[in-house]
């Protein structure tokens, strides 16, 4: 049933709020409608068409709704036209002639509704958890280690802006489509890496949001197939899902990528992403998800850390490169360069990032691994400690600590 | 149709320090442009706001109407002009907005409440 609830919810979202033109309406009637589903089911077993059942269930609670409140007799009209004359009886269970492949998929229009460039970034991702995949508001609030209060004023104030400054409920239109999907795909892309960053803090009943971004990513590619910055978007995700198992110790310290046991990454999941990487490069069209998909998949296949192949690497780093400059690009890329021109030259290029990264912390442990490769050690030593003292997280903490402490015992021997 | 309000926010000084030729080619395409939405009905009305040093500003304080020298806010950048457009929704609105001609300029987009 949970499932069945995860494809339905944001259909159902989708197709109330063009119904309706209102978030908070179309949700309640949706949480109405999962709540009958709820008690009816397991007694009288799942239905046929589960889609069409949850649909008209909402819908007739939605008129329930409405029906209290006088001044939406034009809405109650249009909610009873779209499920036909009601037939006798309480029982939603009969759909007349409603199936799920006649009601139409707006899921599309609804997530680029939620990721329109107009509202905020925190706000977009609330939205498009809430909406799409059907989260509430207290697991979006624990996902996110916020407030509920907080994601709740977020959510008020999207569907406010939704509805007041008059935000389309749309696919944009052709020449707009590239821009507004990369915004779509920048959300998803937070969201999962949020969920990756914090999988060592989450409790088990916690929604896992790398996941429930996994998920959207492959709707967005079954409702709007040959886009290959999706596909790749859909890979790179897939590929380091692959390597959950392996990122943390017992512990739950994290495991850098060199570090990992390669024995218990998830080669099925491996073997899914490669093909999507298949369907990309047919496409010919290349992008900078795609590139970076292309560098995990060059990971993925590496037997060890030292047999990758970083020549490879490097090149997909200058590619990315120039589809945009950016320090953290740069800062990765020179993680490669150490393994094919040495870390003298690497730290090099590192150093040239200071303006730019000097608040980032993995700025410093780069530049701390480097400096230690070459025999500084007081210099490491500082590097590792801005580093410490720019995270929050705590498994990244937890590694730099064991890192100094382990490179502390090393100094103490040889002095 | 909902209507908006296009705001062109810039640096007086900066347009004021313009040459005569740049002054006088940036006009030419602010109001072909402006001519092209009026007859398409979508620009309703609008204008250019003259340099802020022509601002003044009406107050309550303390229960009397006060009138000052100089704009509500002193910021670098100021509203240099306003339109009033009509169009269906906020996406036309800020396709409107990225067609604006003006080189330096930020465009706010903002709803006119319907009441």
């Amino acid at each position: 049933m949970a499932a069945v609830f995860h494809q339905e919810a944001g259909r159902l979202t989708a197709a109330l709020v063009r119904t309706l033109g209102d978030f908070d309406l179309a949700e309640e009637c949706v949480q109405d409608a999962l709540v009958a589903a709820l008690e009816h089911w397991p007694r009288e077993g799942v239905p046929a068409n589960p889609g069409a059942w949850l649909m008209t269930a909402a819908r007739r609670k939605g008129i329930d709704r409405l029906r209290r409140e006088k001044r939406y007799q034009e809405k109650v009209a249009q909610l009873e036209k779209s499920i036909g004359p009601l037939e006798g009886g309480p029982g939603v269970r009969r759909v007349g002639g409603g199936d799920a492949q006649t009601l139409p998929d707006e899921r599309l229009e609804l997530i680029f509704t939620c990721c329109h460039p107009a509202l905020a970034r925190e706000a977009q991702v609330a939205l498009t958890l809430r909406s799409v995949a059907g989260l509430t508001t207290p697991e979006i609030a624990r996902a996110f280690l916020v407030p509920e209060s907080t994601v709740a004023q977020r959510l008020v104030r999207a569907k406010r802006k939704i509805v007041d400054a008059g935000i389309p409920f749309r696919v944009p239109a052709k020449e707009e489509l590239g821009e507004r999907l990369e915004e779509v795909l920048a959300v998803l892309y937070l969201m999962f890496n949020e969920g990756y960053l914090s999988t060592g803090r989450r409790g088990a009943s916690d929604r896992d949001l790398a996941a429930e971004a996994e998920w959207l990513a492959s709707l967005v590619t079954d409702l709007l197939p040959n886009e290959p910055e999706t596909l790749g978007l859909q890979a790179l995700m897939r590929f380091h899902l692959a390597r959950a198992a392996s990122r943390f110790d017992e512990n739950g310290d994290i495991v850098l990528l060199r570090d990992q046991d390669r024995m218990k990454w998830d080669r099925a999941k491996i073997d899914e992403a490669r093909a999507i990487v298949g369907r990309f490069l047919r496409a010919g069209r290349a992008g900078p998800y795609q590139l970076q998909a292309l560098i995990a998949l060059a990971h993925a296949d590496a037997p060890s850390w030292r047999e990758t192949r970083w020549p490879d690497i490097v090149r997909m780093y200058d590619a990315l490169l120039a589809f945009g400059d950016s320090p953290v690009i740069r800062l990765n890329r020179a993680i490669a360069v150490r393994h094919v021109a040495g870390a003298k030259i690497a730290l090099a290029e590192v150093d040239a990032l200071a303006d730019a990264l000097g608040s980032y912390h993995l700025f410093h442990a780069t530049r701390a691994e480097f400096l230690r490769e070459l025999g500084r050690i007081p210099e490491s030593f500082d590097a590792d400690r801005r580093a410490l003292a720019l995270t929050d997280n705590p498994a990244e903490r937890a590694l730099l600590e064991r890192r100094l402490a382990a490179a502390r015992g090393l100094a103490g021997q040889s002095a | 149709m909902p209507q908006y309000m296009l705001m062109f926010v810039g640096n007086d000084d900066e347009w004021a320090a313009q040459s005569k030729e740049q002054l006088k080619s940036a006009y030419a395409e602010i109001g072909s442009w402006w001519d092209d939405l009026s007859k398409q009905g979508v620009i309703k009305k609008g204008g250019e706001l003259a340099h802020r040093n022509t601002a003044t500003t009406v107050r309550r304080v303390s229960g009397q109407m006060k009138v000052s020298d100089g704009p509500f806010i002193e910021s670098k950048e100021h509203v240099g002009g306003y339109a009033l457009i009509a169009v269906p929704d906020l996406d036309a609105a800020i396709a409107i907005a990225k067609s604006w001609p003006g080189k330096s300029t930020t465009v706010e987009v903002r709803p006119i409440v319907e009441r």
